[in-house]
């Protein structure tokens, strides 16, 4: 083939059983044109090193493993062209901000935890029976939360936040951005049981708006904007709690 | 983790945020007028005369004006000081922080209401 090019991968190793602390190895992968920085891990795992841990799956953005640092950049390693860092080396390592497992598979157990606290599933004070139908939504109601349901939880935006780095407490974007898409939709009767997660000290009180999160989402979703409009709606609500304490506290 | 809604940590951000569009709409606007317009010669100085603007602070509402415009921002200041300083590793003070800057703005809110409507 004569499109092939060379590139150097170096990628950061952690193997518990062998190593205290992680270390760097360095490939040289043939590359055509069309190949991501997914490809090359998997042509140095399938050709060159069998024993390189990452995790990965869909290959298309829509599943969320395959997130790392790429030149120090948190990323989706399937959507990052290779051709783009050619000829300049490039540097794979997990999402910082997690401890690693091995290689470039970090523990994703704080991030789970998170996410379920603020129980991002639709809740309802009553079921209806299915006899009754579907709950229906306009396509007004649809548009209110859709941003926000584009999130693959690739923790991408907890790599990228410098809150997350400096307070492993703070719930985060992501699952913020989640617990608020749900409190959006108008199916879903669980706001109160989210506010004690969301409006908690770790909460979001504690993100200052860099927005790093917003820049690296791959999906768009805007998590910045997610917490900024849950701080004016929680204000908003304190204030008008103080103001008219008899209101309705819904 | 055992989460708790944070009563007052509202009233706090809601002050800052205030304090931010004042601070970055109204501001600007007394530095052009007092600080480079009449110094570029665009408005007459006598508008801007110290006997001229003793006069305008008799008025109660312009007292209320510039309690809005000085002290909100100072909230503003605050809330950013608190989280600035947390933030480049005064962690272990995360306690005292808000009680020292939230305590600075409102120091300073008394020094304002002191000056437009005792000495003033």
């Amino acid at each position: 083939m004569s499109d092939l090019r060379t590139i150097k991968i170096t990628v950061l190793r952690y193997r518990p059983e062998e190593e205290d602390a992680p270390t760097e190895q360095t490939y040289e992968v043939e590359f055509r044109d069309d190949w991501v920085v997914l490809d090359a891990l998997n042509h140095i795992k399938d050709h060159i090193d069998g024993t390189l841990s990452f995790r990965w799956s869909c290959r298309m953005g829509v599943c969320g493993s395959c997130g790392m640092m790429v030149n120090g950049e948190p990323k989706l390693t399937c959507a990052a062209m290779l051709r783009d860092y050619y000829p300049n080396e490039v540097r794979v390592e997990p999402l910082v901000n997690f401890p690693i497992v091995r290689d470039l598979v970090i523990d994703m157990t704080d991030f789970m935890d998170k996410l379920k606290a603020v129980k991002p599933w639709i809740i309802r004070e009553e079921e209806k029976p299915v006899s009754e139908g579907e709950y229906l939504q306009t396509p007004d109601q649809l548009k209110d939360y859709k941003q926000f349901s584009q999130c693959i939880n690739c923790m991408l935006c907890y790599a990228a936040c410098p809150v997350y780095g400096l307070e492993h407490d703070f719930v985060g974007p992501a699952a913020i951005a989640l617990g608020h898409r749900y409190n959006l939709d108008s199916r879903d009767e669980g706001n109160q049981q989210r506010q004690h997660v969301i409006a908690s000290k770790e909460g979001i009180w504690e993100c200052t708006y860099v927005g790093e999160c917003s820049v690296v989402c791959p999906k768009h979703v805007d998590p910045a904007e997610a917490i900024q409009q849950t701080k004016v709606a929680t204000t908003t609500n304190r204030f008008k709690s103080l103001v008219m304490p008899w209101g309705n506290k819904k | 983790m055992n989460y708790k809604e944070h009563k007052s940590e509202p009233f706090w951000w809601g002050m800052f945020s205030q304090g931010g569009v004042i601070a970055a709409l109204l501001i600007p606007i007394h530095i052009f007028l007092g600080g480079i317009a009449v110094h570029l010669g665009l408005i007459d100085a006598e508008l801007m005369s110290h006997e001229r603007l003793t006069d305008l602070l008799q008025n109660p509402l312009v007292k209320l004006y510039l309690c809005v415009l000085l002290i909100f921002p100072l909230y503003h200041a605050a809330h950013r000081i608190r989280f600035t300083l947390a933030e480049i590793g005064l962690h272990s003070l995360a306690k005292i922080l808000p009680v020292l800057c939230y305590g600075g703005a409102l120091l300073g809110t008394a020094v304002v209401l002191y000056i437009l409507w005792i000495l003033l």
